[in-house]
């Protein structure tokens, strides 16, 4: 977060000697808030007013890692309170809780369930993040499950002790992984940012409440140590929103440095439908990593729709690759639909076709990601532009007949780009959802 | 140094608006329902007031509906008989509200008389105490008349009656403000034709408090983040005191949910999504769940377990977080 220039100024030497370059302090400071000059040309600046102008000019919530390799999880390094205001960056990690008191058979189930737990929809790809192993018996116990676990599966570790000696066990099971250790509390915390540091890996914090993390964070940080994930201890939905709420606005909007690191949070609710939809609260407001029970794919699926959605830029609409799609066993003889290459218009008109049972053909017209009516206002869904995208795609050669379906809402291009593409353009319907009823008229399924 | 909890201090509020009309008021409902009313973002009860649960409405259509089969199912022994239908609703599944949709006035399906939709309005008023939400089949000159002979046979009902939109608002709009109903102005997930709506009825002289944000939402998965992000700017215009912002916000959240695939498909070839009993209810509720962070005040709902969890999460949400 950019400090202004009076900001910068009240921290400066004010000796107005000119060395820098600009003649006085103030100009100086105007210069470094601007970003055309940088803090090192004064020589006179205290180590305090370095630091400060180095916090500040830090991003607002650091980026902590998690794991190794591709399956390295990224999260915090936010700036925003809605994602309308930029977008948010770092999708939210998923954790599955899994404890150590689970026998063999019962551990490999487990860890095949969350390892499978990866799904395709409308052309995108979801995938899960992360394994937290929870102790809840001695030392050995706990290091048995961790090395089956990180063997077990690519994804990322989560280390749930408030046992040093055993965490340190299990660190040591499970080197080069860089899991998240879970973490320091009041009672621990010294010990367990040692462990921490020795082993680098990013420390979990958890507190009693938000005031008590916000001074076990500076203690902490009096340590050295500032690879963190915040936890203040809530449990309760109500509070957890409130709190990860305060995290996230303290560190933007206030620069609030203890509350400048991502945050984690725990669902949990037995019902595992009520516990999606706690994790689904959470993750909407700001969690960095969400940790859940249930494996469930049915469960999953629509959470990590959800965080999909979230974290998908307001300002770059997802696109489908404009080419022909062919959706059934398609034929010479197949219907061709026009749409744009809009995610949500194709797959909107996908779905609607494979529901008509016809089997189709489907061309996306290049409208750089816009909808129908969108495209169209913008000149990107003119007859000229619908005609090229036909004749240069080679829907000729695949199909017999020369007719393509246009949608109803543009129904009035049609006479124009018949003549300007050759085709006959039949008038669809003006939603996708009529698809099924207008093919069933038209093509008689 | 101690944290200190960081406070927002907004200027105005969601307008309060009263469903349902009492003996008092010249109606046979049971009790009112108050919704809006909020001086602070979704939930965040530490630095404003929450003065209302956002309320849920289940859905029941005077014809047989339309509906994939697993969520149609769940109403196998009343969907013929929208009235048996309404008081299972309420009797059974706690439903605040009666969302009556009446697609059998549509001049392609049953083309039932405006008589005809009336009586079975005035059916289900009888059989429910509940306050009731009404939509006509979407014919926009049928529903016009249909929504007006309603509006005049229910007077005092205080019913919440949609949709009027931007080329279709002035014969509903009249009708809610001769007979003392709100109204329900449904813009395509634009801020500035909402806005515009909004100016338009109320030109006529319909109260701002007897009006509801329909923001035409999308279901999970297929661009719910843009109703998500207009509702987040509906409400904050309105806490920052844009008054043509500041209606609470209905959301259509059983129609929008059931249209994906993912909520309804079942069988071999959706095995990779898990079983449908599971994941068609939490489709609907987690649309309704991301909806309630964005600003939604009434939830048009219709399968009993999504009801149901969604129910859950606003008493989880509803409790206090003052610091």
């Amino acid at each position: 977060m950019a400090l202004t220039g009076l900001e910068i100024y009240k921290l400066l030497p004010k000796k107005n000697c000119g060395e820098c370059g600009p003649p006085t302090c103030l100009a100086f400071a105007m210069s470094l808030a601007a970003a055309k000059t940088t803090l090192d040309l004064c020589p006179y600046v205290s180590d305090e007013a370095k630091e400060a102008l180095g916090a500040a000019s830090a991003p607002p919530i650091k980026l902590i890692k998690i794991g190794s390799g591709d399956k390295t999880v990224e999260l915090g390094d936010e700036t925003v309170l809605f994602r309308h205001d930029k977008t948010f960056f770092h999708p939210t990690g998923i954790a599955f809780e899994v404890e150590d008191s689970l026998n063999d058979a019962e551990l490999t189930q487990k860890l095949k369930e969350i390892n499978e737990l990866e799904f395709d929809r409308v052309g995108l790809h979801y995938e899960v993040d992360m394994v937290a192993v929870k102790q809840t018996a001695d030392a050995a116990q706990f290091k048995a499950a961790v090395q089956k676990i990180e063997a077990g599966t690519k994804l990322s570790l989560v280390l749930i002790t408030e046992d040093v000696a055993s965490a340190e066990q299990a660190l040591e099971a499970c080197k080069g992984r860089n899991p998240l250790l879970y973490g320091a509390t009041a009672n621990n915390y010294s010990e367990m940012t040692e462990l921490a540091k020795k082993y680098s890996v990013p420390l979990g914090v958890k507190a009693e409440n938000i005031f008590a993390l916000s001074d076990l964070v500076e203690k902490i940080t009096a340590l050295g140590y500032k690879e963190l994930v915040l936890d203040s201890g809530a449990r309760g939905t109500s509070q957890v929103l409130a709190d990860l709420t305060e995290v996230r606005r303290a560190a933007i909007k206030k620069k609030y440095r203890p509350f400048g690191y991502p945050t984690v949070a725990f669902a949990t609710a037995e019902d595992p439908m009520e516990e999606i939809m706690q994790a689904q609260v959470y993750l909407t407001k700001y969690a960095s990593v969400v940790v859940l029970k249930t494996t469930a794919k049915h469960f999953v699926l629509p959470l990590l729709t959800w965080r999909q959605n979230l974290y998908t830029d307001p300002q770059k609409p997802i696109q489908v690759e404009t080419k022909i799609y062919e959706v059934g066993n398609v034929t010479a003889d197949s219907p061709v639909y026009l749409t744009t290459n809009f995610s949500l218009t194709y797959f909107s008109v996908e779905g609607e076709v494979e529901g008509s049972k016809v089997p189709s053909y489907i061309i996306p017209v290049d409208t750089d990601g816009t909808s129908v009516l969108t495209a169209w206002a913008a000149g990107k869904y003119s007859a000229e532009k619908i005609a090229e995208a036909i004749n240069t795609i080679g829907i000729a050669d695949k199909v017999n007949h020369r007719e393509i379906i246009l949608p109803g809402y543009v129904a009035v291009l049609s006479g124009k780009l018949e003549e300007k593409s050759g085709w006959k353009v039949i008038v669809g319907p003006r939603e996708a959802a009529g698809i099924p009823a207008f093919a069933k008229s038209r093509y008689g399924a | 140094m101690a944290f200190e909890v960081v406070k927002e201090r907004y200027m105005s509020k969601v307008n309060e608006v009263v469903l349902g009309g009492t003996a008092e008021t010249g109606g046979t409902r049971g009790h009112a329902l108050k919704v809006g009313g909020q001086t602070t973002l979704p939930y965040l009860h530490f630095e404003g007031e929450v003065p209302n649960k956002p309320i849920i409405a289940m859905e029941v259509t005077d014809v047989e509906p339309n509906w994939p089969t697993p969520l149609k199912e769940m109403f196998k022994d009343v969907y013929n008989d929208p009235v048996a239908w309404a008081k299972k609703c309420v009797d059974e599944y706690k439903a605040d509200v009666i969302y009556v949709v009446l697609n059998g006035a549509d001049p392609d399906g049953a083309n039932k008389t405006p008589e005809e939709c009336t009586a079975t309005v005035k059916s289900i008023l009888e059989a429910v105490a509940v306050p009731l939400i009404i939509k006509g089949c979407g014919d926009g000159e049928k529903d016009n008349e249909v929504l007006g002979k309603v509006a005049e046979e229910c007077a005092g009902e205080n019913l919440m009656i949609g949709n009027a939109e931007q080329e279709n608002y002035k014969s509903i709009a009249a009708a809610c403000m001769v007979h003392k109903h709100t109204l329900i102005a449904l813009s395509p997930l634009d801020i500035n034709i909402c806005k515009q709506l909004n100016i338009l009825v109320n030109e006529m002289g319909l109260p701002l408090d007897r009006i509801i944000i329909d923001p035409m939402i999308g279901g999970l998965g297929y661009g719910i983040e843009y109703a998500y992000s207009i509702m987040e700017r509906i409400r904050m215009g309105a806490l920052q005191g844009d008054k043509i912002l500041s209606m609470p916000m209905v959301c259509t959240v059983g129609y929008e949910a059931w249209r994906a695939k993912e909520a309804y498909s079942d069988g071999e070839e959706f095995q990779s999504w898990g079983e449908q009993s599971f994941r068609g209810p939490l489709w609907e509720a987690m649309t309704a769940g991301t909806l309630i962070q964005a600003g939604a005040d009434i939830l048009l709902m219709r399968h009993p377990q999504a009801v149901k969890l969604v129910q859950k999460n606003i008493s989880d949400l509803m409790e206090s977080n003052k610091y």
